[in-house]
């Protein structure tokens, strides 16, 4: 089909194409109204369906952010619950040491205050008691105050008295030194009485402490329950920085299972060949890769079985007995893998060690090899040490891990939610543009038959004129 | 039970079977060395390049070396062959062999009269044909000139190199060839053409300080 069919005058192309303009103008003119309609519908059409599939993306998200919430509130919950446990776990076991103690340390207590009556009972100053014939020397002066025979009585009686009180005074020395005596040996039970206090006071302090701190928590597990936004709020924060602060560790956990991989690498081509592949990969960096894989696996199981993170409910579900048999386990392989890994990081230098010494003997340069040999047992201890230390560093993996597949849940239900959001403004945008736009096309296709239009405007115009003017004739 | 045992087995090997690797990942190396008239003087030089590329050759990698002298192509030509252990300790001893076997060859070399390179080519695409290793590469340590002796014919032999990689090494220029260069430089891009043809990639290396450049991936 060439251009040449529209050349309506032959050798004036010019002409033609006002002719083809003419009659394109002419139909659309004529069109105009059914054109008008379609274009209306069409803008019309394509509006509502985008606000539809915005309606439905917006209801989507809103879904979306229920379901996100809920997953919020369950795994708020959930951590609320387990520090709550943990909380009275300790509390228990606070209890059981610290109060089992307690009747002994009434016991001890009461034999204290005890022994501190008796004492004190025993210390208590007894009165020394007046002589009684005292009064029968006032008796017998009065009555013969100048016989000689009297005089020698009294003083006889005089010498008694000094004597007796002689005897007195050391007797109530005696007894104040027994009293000091007992007194002393007061003072270490008072001091046990003290000492005992204070610890029951310390004790009793840190049960309160720990109720207060059950009271915070429990105060957070209500917030959660009554899903208050407050509490809402904190858990989306604490996920994100949850999210941000495990993946780091998870990052530099990556970094140590990427030098282990390096260490191993190379000796595990001695244990499956240097040759052979699979899938595109050499089968020794596989298999290096499946024993650190084993190994954090190993690490998952243990820190699961020790109950310190709980991706596995079903170990967690275990009978102790089955559930400490299994974290022994877990060690064991631990033990083994990582025993494993420092005999290959010790082949791995005599394997480079060996290397060096070829290709020095191939280009001449076992001089060198030997000064390099001296020092080599060093970076073989190092290697060995990294190997065997690695396996059990990568084993705490378990914990960032935990943190991150539990913030990771809410985290990408916010970046879903965030993305329906921009999908449903996306949609509501287009929708108006199709409606705006429709709008718009008319305005473009009356501006293409303006001229027909305008004729039409005067036509019109001058009928409208004609009957006024034919009632103004009537009327003079 | 059993039946359960059996059924897992066989999705094991099964699984085992799609997941190997059938595509060669090894290196094929054929090196052949002129022996022929005072060429043998140069033969210090291949045995760097013999030693260099044992140092850089890799477990399951197959290295051969051959001589070319006036009928070359046979089997009794190579001086050492082999294909390297997949335990890279077997492979250094396979190595340091395979140096002593050349050290011997090169200390009781004697020149040859002829040079027939497209015969020491044609066992070379033939070996490592047979080995069918992931890269084929043919190394000449030679000036290029080739010498037939009378009765021997080569020149309607195709060269079948698709794959192949052929290095000139240590290409020398003759007396004639400085008298006029020209000779030298139609030798070579005869060379090139021949190997061109046969479907392989043609590259001289001259400068032995850069044998990094032979195994470029």
């Amino acid at each position: 089909m060439s251009w040449e069919m529209f050349v309506l005058v032959p050798g004036s192309p010019l002409l033609s194409g006002v002719i083809w303009l003419v009659v394109g103008v002419a139909l659309l003119y004529l069109a105009r109204s059914a054109a008008h309609q379609a274009i209306a519908s069409a803008s019309r059409l394509l509006h509502h369906a985008c606000k539809l599939a915005a309606r439905s993306v917006l209801l989507a998200e809103q879904r979306l952010k229920l379901r996100n919430t809920e997953v919020l509130l369950a795994a708020g919950r959930e951590a609320a619950e387990r520090i709550i446990e943990r909380e009275f776990e300790r509390i228990d076991a606070s209890v059981q040491r610290d109060l089992a103690e307690y009747p002994a340390l009434q016991r001890q207590m009461s034999e204290a205050i005890t022994r501190l009556e008796q004492d004190y009972h025993a210390s208590a100053e007894v009165p020394p008691e007046p002589p009684a014939w005292a009064k029968v020397v006032d008796a017998v002066a009065k009555i013969a105050p100048k016989e000689p025979v009297v005089g020698e009585i009294l003083e006889d009686i005089h010498d008694s008295m000094v004597r007796a009180q002689r005897t007195a005074i050391e007797q109530y020395r005696n007894d104040n030194s027994k009293r000091h005596r007992i007194l002393s040996r007061m003072m270490p039970l008072w001091r046990k009485v003290a000492r005992v206090l204070g610890e029951m006071d310390k004790r009793v302090n840190r049960l309160l402490e720990r109720s207060t701190a059950i009271d915070r928590h429990m105060e957070a597990y209500e917030d959660i329950l009554n899903r208050s936004p407050r509490a809402e709020r904190m858990l989306s924060s604490s996920s994100l920085t949850q999210f941000f602060i495990a993946g780091a560790v998870l990052a530099v956990a990556i970094g140590g299972a990427i030098i282990n991989f390096h260490l191993i690498a190379r000796p595990m081509q001695e244990m499956v060949g240097g040759s052979s592949y699979i899938m595109g990969y050499k089968a020794a960096n596989i298999a290096a890769l499946v024993i650190i894989l084993v190994e954090v696996a190993m690490g998952l199981f243990l820190m699961e079985s020790l109950r310190i993170t709980r991706l596995f409910p079903i170990i967690a579900a275990l009978d102790d007995r089955l559930r400490v048999r299994m974290i022994w386990v877990a060690f064991l392989f631990l033990l083994a893998l990582a025993s494993i890994e420092a005999g290959l990081a010790f082949m791995r230098e005599k394997l480079a060690q060996d290397d060096a010494s070829l290709v020095a003997s191939l280009v001449g340069g076992q001089g060198e090899m030997n000064a390099i040999a001296a020092n080599v047992w060093i970076t073989t201890a190092a290697q060995m040490g990294m190997g065997f230390i690695l396996p059990f560093a990568l084993t705490f993996v378990a914990i960032p891990l935990e943190s991150f597949v539990h913030s990771s849940r809410t985290v990408l239900g916010l970046l879903g939610q965030g993305l329906l959001r921009a999908l449903s403004f996306l949609l509501r945008l287009i929708g108006n543009v199709f409606r705006h736009g429709g709008n718009m096309l008319i305005r473009l296709y009356d501006l293409v038959i303006f001229l027909p239009l305008w004729v039409e405007q005067r036509v019109l115009a001058r009928r409208q004129m004609a009957p006024t003017g034919q009632i103004a004739e009537d009327a003079s | 039970m059993k039946r359960l045992i059996l059924v897992l087995t066989a999705t094991f090997a099964l699984l085992l079977t799609a997941c190997s690797d059938e595509t060669s990942h090894s290196r094929g190396v054929y090196m052949l060395l002129d022996t022929s008239g005072t060429y043998t003087r140069e033969l210090e030089k291949a045995q760097q390049i013999i030693n260099f590329v044992l140092a850089k050759l890799q477990p399951g990698d197959s290295f051969a070396v051959a001589r070319i002298k006036t009928g070359s192509f046979s089997e009794k030509d190579i001086i050492a062959r082999v294909t390297f252990d997949g335990q890279p300790s077997r492979a250094n001893l396979q190595k340091r062999q395979f140096r002593e076997a050349i050290d011997k060859f090169i200390a009781n070399v004697k020149p040859s009269a002829y040079t027939d390179i497209t015969g020491g080519l044609l066992q070379a695409i033939e070996y490592l044909d047979e080995k069918a290793p992931g890269r084929k590469t043919v190394l000449i340590f030679s000036d290029m000139k080739e010498e037939l002796a009378a009765g021997y014919v080569r020149d309607a032999i195709p060269l079948k190199l698709d794959g192949f990689e052929v290095i000139a090494l240590n290409v020398s220029k003759l007396r004639s060839d400085n008298i006029d260069p020209r000779e030298y430089m139609d030798r070579l891009a005869q060379w090139r053409q021949r190997v061109e043809a046969g479907g392989g990639s043609w590259r001289v290396l001259n400068d032995l300080e850069r044998l990094e450049t032979l195994f470029v991936d």
